[in-house]
């Protein structure tokens, strides 16, 4: 319980993606680890019927003097971890400011209206050069990519944990990771759980940050 | 430790908002919990079944809120302490019973724990559940953040000891849904033996029959009962004021609101200008406490989800004490300050409080901001809700819509609650025509089948869930069956209470806790009934097709079960059934003819279409390998294989 200073306080992330792709387990580890240390921690998230294909966002409140709203104010989040890379535009338009700072996977998953023709998906260089207009700092990572070298792509939520704490926001690393999960896992899980975290933690730190 | 054992008090966890009530009503050593699942209220029942693995306590899933809601007061008048969970829709099923248990009275502390759903972030709905603590004279509890969840839901089993009545606890998705820090209280061993004692006189509260007549002076004593309880939360800790002496305005809130009031104040630095007053026990209203910090200023914002309730009860105590507290300038819903749908969040306080004290506050940069939105409209498109890749919903609604389209009549189908809701949209292929309450398709359809002496020709179908079968539409298929309407009813089963979260439910074998329990099968209750019984697996496609157009030529009470267990089941889930792929030689893109019949028209997310190459191809993250989509393909481009199990 000797929670250090953090870069703002309360430091606000959101952790968005699409339903099905480990939003919510992600959020949850990352407080309780940052939980454990001694912050106050508070979680917002939409899940239920919105898992069906729609946009998931959970929002992460860091604090060192109390719990805050579950829902961040318009215009004040400080990082923007997206497990799919048009989700993270889709957040920065409400929570976005200048100095935002955007960690990005770069697997598109298409929306239905996209699948039928009605929609356009933009191309990754889209999506870079305008996360690059909006953001402070964007790092851009295959992690659903190095996940299905692991044996699954699910695992691409955890490459992005890795990735967080790699980038240095947040007071926290693998062994953290390692603790946390030991508590509700199987030693084989755990094994693959950290092979991706380290790989995120390398990845972050051989990404060109735009 | 899990926090439902941990004895260590003070111990401190993150926990969400459902868990902290959890650990509350295990402190308060409660016996009997009973629900029916709904979001955002499903994980306090599981969680109490983690907890019975070690602790005394019975834990059910019922077949409804109203039957939940007995089985819990049957504990209570046995002496136990109990706990009925739902989500606001519950209430409404279990209005009925409730009415009569205010009447009653209790014994053994219980507690009906509604969580509110303001958004419908997870509903169809956005109906507020709090009206009916005033309209059946019942008290009402609102937690203001995670920790009172906690030591306000123990504190609620000894109100209603006290007071010999049911207490409503109300929690909303941002608390339910929403974690936060709690400290841990004591936690004792659980004890009480049940006995219903009515030996005694009727009316006797401790030892008496218990029944609600004569009825005049019942109620007498549960307003008796209400008077009791303002005196109690007069003192409340729950109620709360932050703020200075004399604020130029008081904010007046509850529940999550008081989060977002909390933030609001400070993101404008208004913490010498604004106080809050947050109340845990919103009714009764404590009028002398409310009177007392209405004397501390001349204007008043309400916060609150989602209609006027803290208001309108506020007001009429304004009204009251005006000669003592004096005239005040209210904002809220009723003038238009504050929305009157959907949820709060901090901005729109932030907006009130900044037009109220004329103070500057800037959230985004309207440069930034307009540019973000640009790129927000050209780059992010907009994600419809779908069903899950190999979802058997999707398959159904296929055969559904196929079917009536060949059948060629306007025929159209009815239905109700459960992820089959979305049938109205696009990746149900519209089909589904009416969406209501549990149960209401197949009773919507009974009026229907009984129009045709007024000309009425259409084929009229209903589609309702396993679980739902068992919570409401029973009745609805004995109207429909006795009344002789002509309608085809079709069970949707995909094994479980899917959309919560897997609940079992009386078709399923197994308990709370996950031991044995005996099923009852829809198709013997159906049988029993007089109807003709089909099945189908909605994965078979050209089957289930050709069996719902025989079944539409035909006339009484045809059931179809179209049978094929959720995608998500912890049976199903990461194992693919197929490996399917599509041949790109084979798939002739546009100039096929089928204009894109696959992606158009299907919109499975698993399989897309690649405009670099102008083709259809599986998405191998995505595709869960139900291999429905090969029988869709005119020029039979998709290809499923066996995968290796």
């Amino acid at each position: 319980m000797n929670a250090g200073n953090l870069i703002h306080d309360p430091y606000n992330a959101i952790i968005t993606g699409v339903g099905g792709q480990g939003n919510v387990m992600a959020s949850r580890i990352l407080g309780n680890i940052l939980s454990r240390k001694g912050y106050f921690v508070t979680i917002g998230e939409t899940f239920g019927v919105s898992q069906r294909g729609g946009s998931v966002m959970s929002h992460l409140r860091i604090s060192k003097k109390s719990v805050w709203s579950p829902q961040i104010p318009r215009g004040q989040a400080h990082i923007v971890v997206a497990l799919e890379p048009t989700e993270a535009i889709r957040v920065i338009a409400a929570y976005g400011n200048p100095a935002v700072r955007v960690l990005s996977n770069t697997r598109p998953i298409h929306p239905v209206g996209v699948i039928a023709g009605e929609l356009k998906y933009p191309s990754l260089d889209e999506i870079r050069a305008s996360l690059g207009e909006l953001a402070a700092e964007v790092a851009l990572i295959d992690a659903t990519g190095e996940a299905m070298k692991l044996g699954q792509a699910i695992l691409g939520n955890v490459i992005m944990m890795g990735a967080v704490a790699g980038a240095g926001v947040l007071p926290f690393n693998a062994e953290d990771f390692r603790e946390v999960i030991s508590e509700t896992m199987s030693a084989d899980k755990v094994d693959v759980n950290m092979k991706a975290f380290s790989k995120g933690e390398e990845m972050i730190k051989g990404c060109a940050v735009i | 430790m899990s926090y439902l054992f941990d004895t260590n008090e003070g111990a401190r966890y993150l926990m969400m908002g459902n868990d902290a009530i959890v650990r509350g009503a295990l402190e308060a050593n409660v016996n009997v919990a009973s629900a029916y699942p709904g979001t955002p209220s499903s994980e306090i029942i599981e969680n109490l079944s983690k907890a019975s693995q070690k602790r005394n306590i019975y834990v059910e899933w019922s077949v409804n809120e109203k039957v939940a809601l007995e089985v819990a007061f049957a504990a209570s008048i046995a002496g136990l302490r109990s706990i009925c969970a739902m989500k606001q829709n519950g209430v409404n099923v279990a209005s009925d019973f409730l009415l009569h248990v205010a009447l009653s009275g209790t014994r053994g502390g219980i507690v009906l724990l509604h969580c509110d759903d303001p958004g419908a972030l997870s509903s169809i709905n956005e109906g507020e559940s709090r009206h009916f603590a005033r309209m059946i004279e019942l008290p009402l509890l609102e937690p203001g953040d995670f920790q009172e969840a906690r030591e306000m839901t123990r504190w609620a089993f000894e109100l209603s000891e006290e007071l010999r009545s049911i207490v409503i606890m109300r929690s909303v998705t941002r608390l339910s849904h929403a974690s936060g820090n709690v400290t841990l209280g004591r936690l004792g061993t659980p004890d009480g033996k049940a006995r219903f004692k009515y030996e005694a006189v009727p009316g006797d509260p401790d030892s008496g029959p218990v029944i609600t007549m004569p009825v005049p002076p019942h109620h007498a004593l549960l307003q008796e009962k209400l008077k009791k309880a303002i005196a109690i939360f007069e003192k409340s800790p729950f109620n709360t004021y932050t703020g200075p002496e004399k604020p130029e305005l008081l904010i007046i809130t509850c529940s999550a609101c008081n989060l977002y009031s909390r933030e609001a104040v400070h993101l404008l630095n208004a913490q010498d200008r604004v106080g809050i007053l947050k109340i845990g026990t919103t009714w009764p209203l404590p009028p002398k406490l409310v009177a007392r910090h209405l004397a501390m200023t001349d204007r008043v914002l309400f916060v609150e989800e989602v209609l006027p309730f803290l208001e309108e009860n506020v007001k009429v105590i304004a009204a009251e004490t005006a000669s003592e507290v004096g005239i005040k300038k209210f904002y809220g819903k009723n003038d238009g300050t504050m929305p009157t749908i959907n949820e709060m969040n901090p901005d729109i306080v932030v907006d009130a409080v900044k037009k109220i004290l004329g103070v500057e506050y800037t959230a985004m940069d309207e440069g930034y901001a307009k540019h973000a939105k640009e790129h927000l409209a050209a780059l992010a498109p907009v994600r419809d809700l779908t069903f899950c890749p190999g979802c058997p919903h999707r398959a159904s609604f296929w055969n559904l819509h196929n079917a009536l389209a060949m059948d060629n009549r306007r025929g159209f189908v009815c239905g109700d609650i459960g992820c089959y809701t979305l049938g109205f949209l696009p990746c149900g292929f519209s089909t589904m025509k009416t969406s209501h309450s549990m149960g209401s398709g197949i009773g919507i359809a009974s009026g229907f089948g009984k129009l045709t002496q007024f000309g009425m020709d259409q084929p009229i179908l209903a589609v309702c869930g396993d679980s739902t079968f068992f919570h409401a539409a029973i009745p609805a298929l004995v109207n429909a069956i006795h009344n002789k309407s002509d309608v085809i009813f079709v069970l949707l089963d995909n094994s479980g209470t899917a959309m919560t979260g897997f609940q079992p439910h009386p078709g399923t074998p197994l308990d709370a806790k996950g031991g044995p329990l005996p099923t009852i099968d829809p198709a013997d209750i159906c049988r029993s009934l007089g109807a003709t019984v089909e099945y189908a697996d909605p994965f078979d496609t050209d089957e289930t097709q050709k069996k719902l157009l025989a079944l539409m030529q035909e006339k009484g009470a045809r059931v179809l079960i179209m049978k094929q267990m959720c995608a998500l089941s912890p049976e199903k889930k990461g194992k693919k059934m197929f490996e399917v792929r599509v041949d790109q030689e084979l798939c002739r893109g546009d100039t096929c003819g089928c204009s894109r019949l696959c992606t158009r028209i299907f919109r499975c997310p698993g399989l897309v279409w690649d405009s670099n190459r102008q083709a259809a191809v599986i998405d191998e993250v995505i595709c869960a390998g139900c291999g429905v989509c090969v029988s869709i393909c005119p020029s039979g481009a998709i290809k499923k294989t066996e995968a290796g199990r």
